[in-house]
């Protein structure tokens, strides 16, 4: 029961190092399922960055409750993408986030949705959001990383806390791997490379 | 605290800017002059990457009666970090919150850094994090530094800007705020590899503009503390 019913699949983004771009992964994902059909809904829980608005041009929104819940914000005509984001709940964009513990565990619900994609804070491990989707049995996890191994160091405690909390990893996603300059089609990696299979391999999940 | 001099926290809204490369490159740079005590203290507890980062995974803390004590990398410059209480890379920190407070005030409280020119503190990313914030509670800003700030291309050196600065950047930022631009650091892709080797960029390529950026930066801080009395805050932002 509750608001999550109707929803089919349920992703969640992760990553344990800050500024891998879960944010723009989760955008890219769900603008990918919709092109495929699918109603997405995304819910972006990062409490201390909640980029997902901008990304979808629709920060600065009001949101409301209703009866059942909060109503989340339709980012197209055809609403087929609904965002809920903490970034909606900040008046102005130069607003500091400051919460303390108990609040973290808010009412965003995604509403009628196929699938779901959480973008969840990188540095903070929150076992909150886990145990409250637990009931509605997620898909799994998308675990982002870059290719260096700085960023690999952080992402492996990530797969270990998906262990311990019992969340399935749908596979590591690799991101910023490698850069094609504009000018003259020569690749680059600014950020190392093979980190992110290494670390799928490592971690006995797949590297999608 | 009280033998320290300069407390630089070093702050960001945003994960992923750099905070950690910068600090420590910071550190690097303030410890070239053996006569300057440097102390790097890590509080990142969920991501601590500085120990990778100064190529000191895998060291050990110990406990004196005195209170904890640092890493030393060199006689000059000393390292605290979480990461040094992990026991494996592995190993997930999960916190809940009060003892992740209590874990970070214990960390402050009880190192004994000895006398120190400049504590270079990693902020957690989500409490004092914004300019604002800073303005609220009367902390003195040195200034920001935009990070991946414009790649230029080993093959054909022509430039481009792979996080575009669509709304300024931290210039207008700075303008805006009124707050010193203390430089934009390049991407190079040198950074990454020594900061997964645990070594000095400027060691490993001392000509790079990135390299020339970070000096220039590092003076202003330098010129920014001996103007002003202990504590200053340093922004980090991209």
């Amino acid at each position: 029961p509750g608001n999550l019913a109707g929803v089919r699949h349920i992703i969640l983004v992760l990553s344990g190092k800050g500024g891998v771009g879960k944010s723009t992964i989760s955008t890219e994902l769900a603008l990918a399922l919709r092109h495929a059909g699918k109603k997405v809904g995304i819910l972006d829980v990062d409490l201390c960055g909640p980029s997902i608005p901008r990304m979808l041009r629709v920060q600065g929104k009001a949101v409301h409750q209703c009866d059942s819940g909060w109503v989340p914000v339709f980012v197209d005509q055809e609403q087929s993408i609904s965002l809920m984001s903490v970034g909606f709940l900040l008046e102005k964009p130069d607003e500091a986030v400051v919460w303390r513990g108990p609040k973290k565990n808010g009412n965003d619900r995604p509403g009628d949705s196929t699938v779901s994609l959480l973008a969840s804070p990188a540095a903070l491990l929150h076992m909150a959001v886990v145990d409250a989707l637990r009931p509605y049995s997620p898909l799994g996890a998308l675990v982002v990383t870059t290719p260096q191994a700085v960023s690999v160091g952080d992402v492996r405690r990530e797969l270990t806390f998906c262990k311990k909390v019992g969340l399935r990893v749908i596979g590591v996603v690799e991101n910023m791997s490698g850069f094609v300059c504009p000018h003259c089609a020569e690749c680059t990696n600014i950020f190392s490379r093979g980190g992110g299979e290494e670390l799928a391999r490592h971690a006995g999940v797949p590297f999608l | 605290m009280k033998t320290v001099k300069h407390k630089i926290l070093v702050l960001s809204g945003k994960g992923g800017v750099g905070k950690s490369t910068f600090s420590a490159h910071l550190a690097h740079g303030l410890a070239e002059d053996e006569n300057t005590q440097v102390a790097l203290l890590d509080i990142d507890i969920c991501g601590p990457s500085i120990p990778k980062i100064m190529g000191l995974e895998g060291e050990q803390v110990h406990q004196s009666g005195s209170g904890w004590s640092p890493v030393f990398l060199e006689d000059n410059l000393g390292v605290m970090s979480v990461g040094f209480l992990l026991s494996s890379p592995d190993d997930a920190v999960i916190w809940r919150g009060p003892k992740k407070n209590g874990m970070i005030k214990q960390f402050l409280r009880d190192v004994d850094w000895g006398e120190v020119d400049y504590l270079i503190e990693v902020s957690l990313q989500d409490v004092r994090k914004e300019i604002n914030f800073c303005h609220k509670v009367k902390l003195p800003i040195i200034g920001v530094v935009e990070n991946m700030s414009g790649f230029t291309c080993p093959k054909c050196q022509k430039e481009s800007q792979i996080f575009l600065p669509t709304t300024g950047g931290a210039e207008v930022m700075c303008q805006d705020l009124k707050v010193p631009l203390l430089g934009k650091v390049p991407l190079d892709p040198r950074i990454g590899k020594s900061c997964d080797k645990g070594e000095s960029f400027f060691a490993e390529a001392p000509d790079s503009p990135a390299t020339l950026a970070y000096r220039s930066i590092i003076q202003r801080i330098q010129e920014s503390c001996s103007l002003r009395q202990p504590k200053g805050e340093n922004l980090v932002g991209s």
